[in-house]
């Protein structure tokens, strides 16, 4: 039972992550395209600077590399959403396996994606100094894990709530958005666009940024609820002896 | 107690074993969006190659 689950999050987080490379590609490689021409002008200003000088993949190598990446993210991402989705199944959530895995992963995209993306948007080449990756990667991950954690009080905070449904999703709003909102206001800002880059370039790559990440959401919450259905549809066909215990 | 209406709770130990997963799932996800050599040892080679992907996924690249 829980290998069939995992195997389903794995096979789907990769065609899922497929499709967002798709996506990613059509609309996100020109952004790139355009920043990493921005990147290099000034670069052959700067004799010192040498990112972009020499090349170790080449664009179309990167370009093919774009669709390893999110089909491998989408694998690995997938996986770990199967495990907990097993773990909730008939716990927590919807009753109906379509259901919780659609509440199941709109969430994730809100905690996991959303939450950060507010505090540290997704930057295109040529923003970003290098010598900080190191704690921005570590402050983007606390953003991760404030998100995930939100919604875990979240849904905690709902269970406990028994004054209806108003009351119920109030409080759970108000549980999520507490902690979110004091790690927003108390992290510290990152702000390393560069003097004179392109705003609508900046905008455009982080709206094709965050489209990229809700295709995959969707397209892996969809695809996980539909297949799920189908399988619980066909088990209640066949009689209760002949379906495995777990 | 069958079909869509409620489906059949995992018990937690049967669960257990497969977390084991998670730390793989979870190392794979790493060098995909993050490593720069530290534990892939490629040099800036998975960096570069991954590039495109960990800038319109969001993370932060460099």
């Amino acid at each position: 039972m829980v290998r069939t689950l995992l195997v389903r999050g794995l096979l789907l987080g990769l065609l899922a992550g497929s499709i967002a490379g798709g996506f990613a590609f059509a609309f996100g490689e020109p952004q790139v395209d355009s920043a990493i021409a921005l990147e290099q002008a000034h670069a052959a200003q700067e004799p010192g600077h040498a990112h972009g000088e020499e090349e170790l993949v080449s664009r179309p190598g990167q370009k093919a590399g774009l669709f390893l990446a999110t089909g491998l993210y989408g694998l690995a991402v997938g996986g770990v959403f199967a495990l907990v989705y097993a773990g909730l199944r008939g716990r927590v959530g919807p009753r109906s396996e379509g259901g919780l895995a659609l509440a199941a992963a709109g969430s994730a995209f809100g905690a996991a994606i959303l939450v950060p993306f507010v505090k540290y948007p997704a930057n295109p080449p040529a923003v970003g100094d290098p010598e900080t990756i190191n704690s921005r990667t570590a402050l983007y991950l606390v953003m991760v894990l404030v998100g995930l954690a939100a919604i875990a009080i979240a849904v905690a905070t709902a269970r406990r709530v028994t004054a209806g449904p108003w009351a119920r999703w109030v409080a759970a709003g108000v549980a999520f958005l507490v902690p979110v909102i004091a790690a927003w206001l108390l992290l510290p800002t990152v702000d390393e666009v560069p003097q004179g880059f392109p705003a609508t370039l900046l905008w455009q790559f982080r709206l094709v940024s965050l489209g990229t990440q809700l295709v995959f959401w969707t397209a892996f919450g969809v695809l996980f609820g539909w297949v799920s259905d189908r399988a619980a549809r066909r088990a209640a066909a066949v009689p209760a002896t002949a379906a495995s215990p777990g | 107690m069958s079909g869509l209406s409620a489906p059949t709770v995992i018990p937690f130990p049967r669960l257990r074993l497969w977390l084991l997963a998670v730390p793989v799932l979870l190392l794979i996800a790493y060098l995909v969006l993050m490593d720069n050599g530290a534990i892939s040892q490629t040099g800036a080679y998975l960096h570069e190659l991954l590039h495109d992907g960990r800038h319109l996924l969001g993370v932060p690249c460099h």
